[in-house]
């Protein structure tokens, strides 16, 4: 099988636990023509930037770049509501021959003047990397003249892929850190990093840490707020979602304000819990974690019952895992052993070494792991493993159902809540609805096999 | 009016994507992005979110080196790679802003390149089609792209009785109708592109690296040698496939709006008719007759309504030209292109119908529509998916035709076109009408 599907550069990031040694490779660029499931720098920077709901967000480059993200994530606002317009520059030939600074200022400007907005960031683009226009010196004139932070985020397409594209994301929001006032902001405080409040999980995950009795001062970014960015260094603690994402920016303010970081993750009733336990044991009150034993344990009263039930027809399936960043990989590889299923494949976008080594200790014997792959790929092993469903993006949807597999959207673009308790039972839900779907008797995988009976 | 600096909420679309897209309706082919990956990545995302189909587009993957020292080896190894994994009878490589900018020399790459491997056996056909994102929209890049494989494919030679459909942009339902119908005519077809099969296809036992379907590279050859040409679309470049078949192998050129509505398909189907030599079949006369007596039955609940459609310019124009024949108010046609033909062609559909001519902006963006939409009353909206956060603020109903369709089912099938087509279109629209009139309403009539 493999030598038909996997081109040989690329067979070093393909891995089958059991077998040794384990040497896989990752954090390669892509390879041309392997139809990488990548984006690009922009896109990294585009999809952390995003749900900050009071800045705009200007994308200075032709048309694509902007259009292509045109309210393209679930990511829900309690107020207003500018990250889901689409603001573009949109470059012309006369701009790309004599630069686009001229124009890059009356769009802020008018942008600026018509919203109101808190901040605004302006993407760089391929293009604007190549004919050289001098985003920072426009962005600080305009700052100058209008009095809000105007950040440029350096994010190239081609000067690398999305993780690049966190960093540039991270600087650009690190320069607004440090500069809001922090008085009032309680002791047991802390900031929510990568969550992005896909359909509405962060309002849920703070009221977990309500619950405990502490403060959020920053969501970054999922219904976040410029003001509350610019005093998120008021906070006791960075809670660290989403391995790539927002780490850099956790690292800066451990560095600059000494805040120190607790990774986490919402997904998945172990991990949710844990993330409640690991913060209230941060702040060493015994009296926080006896709460965050009540949350979790009224949450579970209603929740395990429920999730008995999706897994009493779910036990023994066969799931399917490809993601962007391999910490969410971890949570659901979690999720599905707790709903009685079996992961035998599990791969990410930008997976480092550390993640790759970690997802072969939780995996069982024979699962493939993969690092960067494509659908020539993906489809040859949900094939191979006969898999009932594949948990992926958008971009992977259409590798499951057309081969009649079952498939669980759990990319930014999500309507559903997956994270938190309630997540949990969501996702149950959701895994369970798509595969007990009749549909699935009359694809030819599963006309075929009774033909075979 | 008002003409703002930055654009907001575009109605258009890059022009790379446009060349996937056709590259993606010839058989056995592979859209190749020339560009950096992201490009690739998110025009699939786009176009799946439309179609629910797999489309696989490849990419030369560029980074910071190659933008300094040119992307010829990513180009060339990327070749390699898909022809290794897809085998491919056509690869079609498109450029983007990136490698125009660095100002990559794309045809003596592929010159280079073919000249080392081109001798291989069964090496695919490779096309490229300049795509600079900054200039046109994703229109221009299909077109662009359909005229690149028709120059650097087709041959002259002997004249047959095949014609050569050029349809433009339309759905997988409105391909898969004009084959019946030429079918129906009993005319040999050349169809260019043809993404009916490609990108609407059935659940298969297989991943489809390439879907089956398309138009066949060997037909695109002869197409030097067919009788007649049709090219939809009234704001169509100077230059385009139809005017290069007819200049380098003289083959003549039909150029007629999208048939959408009646008058715009009594010419399509009076033109084949003429080219064929074969009366209209019964089945098109008596679907005009149901079309005819169907508007009769439903006119009252439409007329006078007025109406904002947006969209690919062409498009545009043969929407309008049906809503005048309904006797709904086009009050403003919108596009994000800026062919210049744009008004003339609203005109001349328009001319001769009641109201007379609507607004006409191109080069608009959604700001732009809602913004001038708000002064101008409307009961309507007619366009892809894109108008729906504006629909939804004011109320108005929204009518999903064209792409992008990602909040709906179905966009792929969608008939717009011949009669059948308007007979869809005119249920829709008319049903939509009547819809918003009941639940607005307190009775609650439970007839019409």
């Amino acid at each position: 099988m493999d030598a038909a599907t996997v081109l040989t550069e690329r067979q070093s990031q393909i891995y089958r636990k059991g077998t040794s040694p384990f040497a896989m490779e990752c954090n390669k660029d892509s390879l041309a023509g392997a139809i990488s499931q990548r984006a690009c720098v922009f896109c990294g920077s585009r999809v952390v930037l995003y749900p900050i709901a009071d800045a705009v967000h200007l994308v200075h480059g032709p048309i694509g770049c902007a259009v292509y993200t045109w309210d393209i994530r679930g990511a829900l606002s309690s107020g207003p509501e500018l990250h889901r317009l689409s603001f573009s520059t949109d470059l012309q030939e006369m701009d790309v021959i004599f630069g686009g600074e001229k124009k890059l200022y009356k769009a802020l400007i008018e942008l600026i003047d018509r919203h109101e907005p808190k901040a605004a960031f302006v993407y760089s683009t391929c293009i604007v990397g190549i004919i050289g226009d001098d985003l920072e010196s426009v962005c600080k004139r305009v700052s100058e003249e209008k009095s809000i932070p105007v950040l440029p985020v350096q994010s190239e397409g081609f000067k690398g892929n999305k993780r690049e594209g966190y960093a540039a994301a991270c600087k650009a929001m690190s320069r607004l850190v440090g500069t809001g006032d922090t008085g009032g902001i309680s002791k047991y405080s802390i900031n929510i990093l990568g969550d992005f409040n896909l359909a509405g999980e962060i309002w849920l995950i703070r009221d977990y840490f309500a619950r405990i009795g502490v403060e959020v001062v920053a969501n970054i970014t999922g219904d976040g707020r410029v003001d509350d960015i610019r005093r998120a260094h008021g906070a006791s603690l960075n809670v660290v979602q989403c391995s790539g994402a927002t780490m850099d920016l956790a690292n800066i303010m451990k560095e600059k304000y000494g805040i120190p970081t607790l990774r986490v993750s919402y997904f998945g009733v172990e991990d949710m819990a844990e993330s409640l336990y690991e913060v209230a044991r941060f702040f060493k009150i015994p009296a926080m974690l006896t709460k965050a034993k009540e949350v979790v344990r009224e949450e579970l009263q209603t929740l395990l019952p429920e999730l008995n039930r999706y897994k009493t027809t779910l036990t023994g399936k066969k799931a399917a895992i490809y993601v962007g960043g391999a910490f969410k990989a971890f949570s659901l590889v979690k999720a599905f052993r707790l709903l009685g299923m079996n992961v035998v494949m599990v791969g990410s976008q930008t997976g480092t070494k550390e993640d790759y080594e970690e997802l072969r200790m939780i995996t069982d014997d024979g699962t493939i792991i993969v690092d960067d792959s494509n659908p020539l790929e993906l489809s040859s092993f949900l094939k191979e493993k006969n898999v009932d469903i594949f948990v992926g993006g958008v971009k992977e949807r259409p590798i499951a159902y057309k081969l009649g597999v079952a498939f669980c959207d759990h990319n930014h673009e999500r309507k559903e809540m997956l994270a938190g308790f309630k997540g949990m039972l969501n996702f149950a839900r959701e895994v369970h609805n798509s595969v007990m779907s009749p549909v699935w008797r009359f694809v030819p995988r599963r006309s075929q096999e009774k033909d075979n009976d | 009016m008002h003409h703002y600096v930055s654009t907001t909420n575009a109605c258009k679309l890059c022009k790379p994507l446009g060349a996937s897209l056709a590259f993606r309706g010839i058989e056995g082919s592979v859209p190749f992005l020339h560009g950096s990956q992201g490009c690739a990545t998110y025009m699939r995302r786009y176009i799946i979110s439309h179609f629910n189909e797999p489309i696989d587009i490849a990419s030369s993957s560029l980074g910071e080196k190659h933008a300094v020292y040119g992307g010829a080896a990513n180009l060339k190894l990327g070749l390699r790679n898909v022809i290794e994994k897809y085998h491919p009878t056509l690869i079609g490589v498109a450029t983007t802003c990136l490698t125009e900018t660095i100002g990559d020399d794309v045809k003596m790459i592929l010159h280079e390149y073919l000249e080392e491997f081109g001798g291989e056996l069964s090496h695919p056909q490779i096309v490229s089609v300049s795509t600079p994102s900054y200039s046109g929209t994703h229109m221009e890049g299909y077109h662009a792209a359909i005229r690149a494989v028709v120059e650097q494919i087709s041959k002259g030679g002997e004249k047959n009785e095949t014609v050569n459909l050029l349809p433009g942009f339309v759905s997988a339902a409105d391909m898969r109708y004009l084959k019946d119908l030429f079918c129906d005519f009993d005319c040999e077809l050349t169809m260019l592109p043809d993404h009916s099969d490609t990108l609407d296809g059935q659940a298969m036992n297989d991943y489809p690296l390439i879907p089956e379907g398309g138009t066949r590279v060997d037909a695109i050859e002869t197409m030097g040698r067919s009788l007649a040409t049709i090219e939809f679309g009234r704001t169509l470049e100077d230059e385009s496939a139809g005017v290069s078949l007819q200049n380098m192998h003289n083959v003549g050129l039909h150029r007629l709006g999208i048939p959408i509505g009646i008058r715009e398909t009594d010419i399509f189907l009076s033109t084949l008719s003429k080219i064929t030599g074969t009366d209209i079949p019964t089945k098109y006369s008596q679907a005009r007759g149901r079309l005819i007596d169907a508007m009769v039955d439903g006119h009252k609940y439409i007329y006078g309504k007025r109406a904002v459609i947006y969209g690919e310019e062409d498009l545009v124009v043969g929407l309008t030209s049906f809503l005048t024949e309904i006797g709904i108010q086009p009050i403003l046609c919108a596009s994000g292109g800026k062919s210049g033909k744009f008004s003339k062609a609203i005109s001349s559909v328009v001319s001769g119908m009641p109201w007379g001519m609507p607004e006409v902006h191109e080069n608009a963006d959604f700001y732009d529509i809602e913004e001038r939409a708000r002064e101008l009353e409307i009961d309507l909206l007619i366009g892809h998916s894109k108008g729906y956060s504006f629909a939804r603020k004011n109320n108005i109903p929204l009518v999903r035709v064209g792409f992008p369709i990602h909040d709906r089912m179905g966009g792929q099938r969608i008939l717009h076109l011949g009669y059948h087509g308007a007979q869809m279109l005119f249920d829709t629209i008319t049903n939509t009408v009547i819809e918003k009139k009941q639940n607005d309403s307190d009775v609650g009539y439970s007839y019409m």
